[in-house]
Formats: C-alpha cells, sequence, structure tokens
C-alpha cells in the first residue's frame, strides 16, 4: 500500500519495522501535494528540501540505533500561526506576509523533538477569524470532496491536506470551532483539547481566553498520538495547566463501558439540515448498539452563545491585534506616501479655514498606524477590530462584553449540569455540510451563525472531537461532535475511536 | 441597536483602522446587523450572575524571580519595518517636525 493510503499509527508502525523509510514516506506526500495541491490549496508553503534533509537524518539515526521520538520520521503539516524560528509565519494576513519569529512556539518544539517532520504550512482565515479560509489573503482553499466547495475553517488547509493525503497528520487552532468544523466538512478527525491542555506560546493570539491548538487526523487513534505529543504543561505559557499527559495513544482501544450519551434538544431545532440530522442520530444508534444509553437533555443557554461569542472573540482580538502597529514587526504602510497625504490634507482644510478639523488631523504616529492596520488587514480582520473595539468603549461595555461574560457563565453552568447526567455530549458539528465557496461571503451574521454548535465549547473551556459520521445525498462528509467535561480527552479519543471500530466514514477518501 | 456612520467612524479611530467610504458604508450596514442580533442577550437576566473572564480557575501563575537571557536585542529588532542598531524608528511623535520631509523617523526609546 502507498505509504499515502495509510494512518499515521499504520505508517509509524512501518518506519519503525523498518518496512519503508521516512525519505520515502516524505517523498510519497510531497509526490501527492505536487500533484494535487494546485487545485485544492492547502499549503502556503511546502518546504520540500528542508522536509527531506530532515527524514534523512532521522533515517540515518534510526539505522545507528539512536532513540527517536514518538512521531520519528513522520510528516506533518501545521496551520501558518505556530511560530517556527526562521521561517515565514503569515497567519494568512499581509500584515505579517513577511514575518519571520525568532522562536519557534512550544509545540513546534515538541513537534521537533519528537522527530516530526514538519512538510509546510496550511492555509487558514485570516488570524484565524473565519469559517471558510475564503478569508486568506493569499489563497482560496478547495473542498477535497468538491472544489467547488470551501473547505471549512478556519483551519481549512489542515483539514483539506488530510482529507487529500497530502499529510497523515495536521496542526490546527480552535477559538470557536477552526479545527472541528473543518474536520467535520472535509471527514476527518479533529480535537480541540481542554483549555490549558496544549501550550499557546508561540501561537499567534485572536482571543486568549479561547485559543486552543489541537490535532487533526484521518482517526482518533491518530489523533491520540499528536495529542500526545502536543499537550503538557509549559512554564511560558501562565494559562497551561501542570498536570500529567495521559498515554491517549496506549489506552485508546479500550471502549468506553456504560456510556451515557446526551443529546441536546437544542440542537436539533430550526436551521438543521436533514441529511446531517439523520447521519448523527444514526450515529447516536451505533453507540446505543456498542452498549451506550442515550438521554435528552436541554442546555437552554445554547442559543445565546453565538452573541456571547462573537462580543468576547472581537473584543480580545481587537486588544490582541494592537500589537501590530506597524513598529515591532510586520508591515509598514509608505512613509513618504503618507506624509504627502497628511500634507495634503493640512493644506486642503487650511484653505477651507476648517480649524476643528485641522485640529482632528490625525498626527504622523497615529495615521502610520492606521494607514498600516489598514493596508494590512482584511475586511473580516477589521470587522472583528471594529466590533471588538465598539463592545469594549465607554458606553457600551457593560452592555455588550460584561453582559457577554456573564452569559459565558450560564453556558458553562449548563454543561456542568449536563455533566452530572452524561458522560459525551453528541450532536452535529455544522448544520449542513460545506457550503459553495462565495456563498456567505458578503453576509457575516450567517457566517457567524453557522459556528452555533462548537463556539459553547470554547466558551465554556471544554474539549470537543468532531469524527465523519456520514455523507450527504451529494456525496459531503458529515462530522459528529462529541464534548466532554475538562481534562477528559482520554474519554473523547475512546469514545470517538470506538465509533471508528464499528464503522467505515472515516476510512473514505475522495477522489481528487 | 443600530450603530450610526458617525459612530464607525470614532471606533475606526479608536481600533487605529482607516477605512475608506465604500468601507464604511458597509461596515455600518454589517455592524448594525450583528449588533442587532447581539441585542437577543438582553432578554436574560444576568442581575446575580458573575461574569466569567477565564475557563479555569487559576490566577497569579507566578514564576522565581531570576535573571536569565532575554531575546537578543539584535534578534528583535530584526523584524522591525525600521529600526537603528539600538530602537525601533517611528514617525516623530512630539512638535510639529513630524511635518519635515527629511525627518519622518525618530527613535523611539
Amino acid at each position: 500500500m502507498s505509504p499515502i493510503e495509510l494512518t499515521a499509527t499504520q505508517l509509524l508502525d512501518e518506519l519503525r519495522s523498518g518496512l519503508i523509510n521516512s525519505v520515502e514516506a516524505t517523498r510519497a506526500f510531497l509526490q501527492q501535494i505536487g500533484q494535487h495541491d494546485e487545485s485544492i490549496g492547502a499549503f502556503l508553503r511546502v518546504d520540500s528540501e528542508g522536509a527531506l534533509d530532515r527524514a534523512e537524518l532521522i533515517d540515518r539515526r534510526r539505522k545507528q540505533g539512536e532513540p527517536l521520538g514518538r512521531l520519528a520520521g513522520l510528516p506533518v503539516a501545521v496551520k501558518d500561526l505556530l511560530s517556527t524560528r526562521g521561517e515565514p509565519t503569515s497567519c494568512a494576513s499581509r500584515i505579517l506576509e513577511n514575518f519571520r519569529p525568532p522562536y519557534d512556539a512550544t509545540v513546534v518544539a515538541n513537534l521537533k523533538a519528537a522527530d516530526a517532520v514538519l512538510i509546510g504550512r496550511t492555509n487558514m482565515d485570516e488570524f484565524a477569524m473565519g469559517g471558510s479560509t475564503e478569508n486568506s489573503a493569499f489563497q482560496t482553499t478547495r473542498n477535497p470532496w468538491d472544489t467547488s466547495r470551501i473547505p471549512g475553517g478556519s483551519s481549512g488547509g489542515s483539514a483539506a491536506c488530510v482529507a487529500a493525503s497530502m499529510a497523515p497528520l495536521a496542526v490546527g487552532s480552535d477559538t470557536g470551532g477552526s479545527i472541528r468544523q473543518p474536520a467535520g466538512l472535509c471527514g476527518i478527525t479533529g480535537m480541540k483539547p481542554t483549555y490549558g491542555r496544549v501550550s499557546r506560546w508561540g501561537l499567534v493570539a485572536f482571543a486568549s481566553s479561547l485559543d486552543q491548538i489541537g490535532p487533526l487526523a484521518r482517526t482518533a487513534e491518530d489523533a491520540a498520538l499528536l495529542l500526545e505529543v502536543l499537550a503538557g504543561h509549559d512554564p511560558r505559557d501562565s494559562t497551561s495547566i501542570d498536570r500529567p499527559v495521559p498515554e491517549y495513544s496506549k489506552t485508546i482501544g479500550k471502549p468506553l463501558e456504560n456510556l451515557r450519551i446526551g443529546l441536546v434538544r437544542e440542537h436539533f431545532g430550526e436551521g438543521l439540515d436533514a441529511e446531517v440530522e439523520a447521519a448523527v442520530r444514526e450515529a447516536v444508534r451505533v453507540y446505543e448498539s456498542l452498549g451506550a444509553t442515550v438521554r435528552e437533555l436541554s442546555m437552554p443557554h445554547g442559543k445565546y452563545a453565538v452573541a456571547a461569542y462573537y462580543i468576547i472573540a472581537p473584543s480580545e482580538a481587537s486588544s490582541n491585534l494592537a500589537r501590530y502597529d506597524g513598529v515591532h514587526y510586520g508591515r509598514r504602510t509608505d512613509e513618504a506616501a503618507m506624509m504627502a497625504e497628511l500634507e495634503a490634507e493640512r493644506k486642503a482644510l487650511a484653505a477651507l479655514g476648517d480649524t476643528a478639523a485641522l485640529d482632528e488631523l490625525d498626527d504622523p504616529l497615529v495615521r502610520m498606524y492606521r494607514r498600516s492596520r489598514s493596508e494590512g488587514f482584511g475586511a473580516e480582520v477589521k470587522r472583528r477590530i471594529m466590533l471588538g473595539t465598539y463592545a469594549l468603549s465607554a458606553g457600551y461595555y457593560d452592555a455588550y462584553y460584561k453582559k457577554a461574560l456573564k452569559v459565558r457563565r450560564l453556558i458553562r453552568q449548563d454543561f456542568d449540569r449536563a455533566f452530572e447526567q452524561v458522560d459525551l455530549i453528541a450532536g452535529p458539528v455544522a448544520p449542513t455540510p460545506a457550503y459553495k465557496i462565495g456563498e456567505k461571503i458578503d453576509d457575516p451574521l450567517s457566517m457567524y451563525l453557522f459556528d452555533l454548535y462548537t463556539v459553547s465549547t470554547n466558551l465554556a473551556g471544554i474539549g470537543g472531537i468532531s469524527i465523519p459520521c456520514g455523507q450527504s445525498g451529494g456525496g459531503l462528509p458529515i462530522g459528529l461532535h462529541l464534548q466532554a467535561p475538562p481534562f477528559e480527552e482520554e474519554r473523547l479519543l475512546r469514545g470517538a475511536w470506538m465509533f471508528q471500530q464499528a464503522t467505515d466514514w472515516h476510512r473514505r477518501r475522495p477522489s481528487l | 441597536m443600530t450603530i450610526s456612520r458617525k459612530e464607525v467612524e470614532k471606533v475606526a479611530l479608536l481600533g487605529r483602522l482607516r477605512l475608506s467610504d465604500d468601507e464604511l458604508d458597509k461596515m455600518t450596514t454589517q455592524l448594525g446587523q450583528i449588533l442587532d442580533y447581539m441585542d437577543l442577550l438582553a432578554e436574560l437576566d444576568t442581575d446575580q450572575v458573575e461574569p466569567m473572564a477565564h475557563a479555569l480557575d487559576v490566577s497569579d501563575v507566578l514564576r522565581d524571580d531570576r535573571v536569565r537571557p532575554s531575546l537578543d536585542r539584535r534578534e528583535a529588532l530584526a523584524g522591525a519595518p525600521n529600526s537603528d542598531d539600538q530602537c525601533y524608528l517611528v514617525p516623530a511623535v512630539l512638535g510639529a517636525c513630524g511635518f519635515a520631509p527629511d525627518s519622518t523617523c525618530r527613535r523611539l526609546n
């Protein structure tokens, strides 16, 4: 079998047993990228040379009998918002187009220490803001199952490259569904760990109280393998939790006994596509056949989650993105043109005798900030900066930001109550299968509402996973969303894997 | 609650953005629609609810106060659009000299 058809776990076994070496495996994935990425657009950059050098080094070390890391020789793709020393890290934004970080993100360092082969950087919505990857400043990523459709987002490149067999594993980030939703729409497995499980050091921040890094893979077993390497305490991230990392890949094969699954009544209401609902209900029947009991419950504050999320996340974003000021790094506007513009405005106002407007004219530093940022950010990023700045501004703080934080607690309490009765909450990860490219681009609110099933997980700070559970009549993947209490990643992975042992949705691949 | 074009302009200044006329029009409409949707939250009585800024019950995570090497200055400055060997350079901040065409950048100490 070609190495690109194997799961990461199988490929790792073949690498260990010497059936294949890392150079051969890496070459096979690079060839798949070369053949198909022109039509998919999953990668912003592919590091063929660096990857093959590294693969060769690992093969040599293996031959010499040196101890190797957990992912030794395995190609891994990384979303372009994880700082990598000396290499471009753009966040799919013009403002960081030529930025090369002076250090490695902790998860990148972890991957290197595990002897993974970093093959390239995947496309995303600019600064991870969006659910379709259409907000990338550089290129459109297409869904491998139907190239007229979005791959989901914001980790759309990471999901598409795994679905298209261009990488066995990919790393993404999830602030409101950005791993789980594209995984669902591309027919792969994607997990958002509990807040604090994975270090965010070196992750370019979007909304710091919600962001979490996680794995995208073909199977829950593969996701377990990657999470083991990503997770762990990091003294450089004060929100990373000092708890041992379970050996997820060792326990993954143990099915969950006496599993209690909760279905949230409100998830099966208006707006849910009939085929998605049918696939999710069928998936729940599979769990029942495996001995699970199912219980319906209510989470009454879920309907406020999108509104609360789209106040909190943009508020944090508007603050985080203040660092892009054209001073410390990233793009700065053309200063001569800026000074000429200001001078022309000053003259025009002076000629009119408009002293009030003259007083309000930007000083050069402020104009430099404004021009640099306006040239560097795309429409969605500007929209979120505006929304967040408004929600935090004098007079609106209580009505929007503080109100949203209170609703956030109510949402968390809904989860706490639900998890007194059930072990996992199951439901749809997105209301419909992948939609057409361009369909929602001019309607931000409808784009935001597409996130209704995933944002609560981030607001509550718990973990969630999306696994393939069906296909639409048109052949598009449908994802099942499982959520668990904080730090129950092992439960999520075992629960997902027991489903995958009983079904074959995760084995289906698109024909490219 | 809708938002006026004037308010949008003010928020753009606070957010250090500069929007074109077209962008301002579009932003006013879109923010208005989004904020209308946010009004949904008003129907919830949250008087007795504590705000939740964070999912974790951790606070004041401290490390030992030890001197150790930090990022090298040269490396820190390497990504700057304009710098000398020690400092970031920015347009003049003080006085009217900002308009002198030959002195657009000054040290920000």
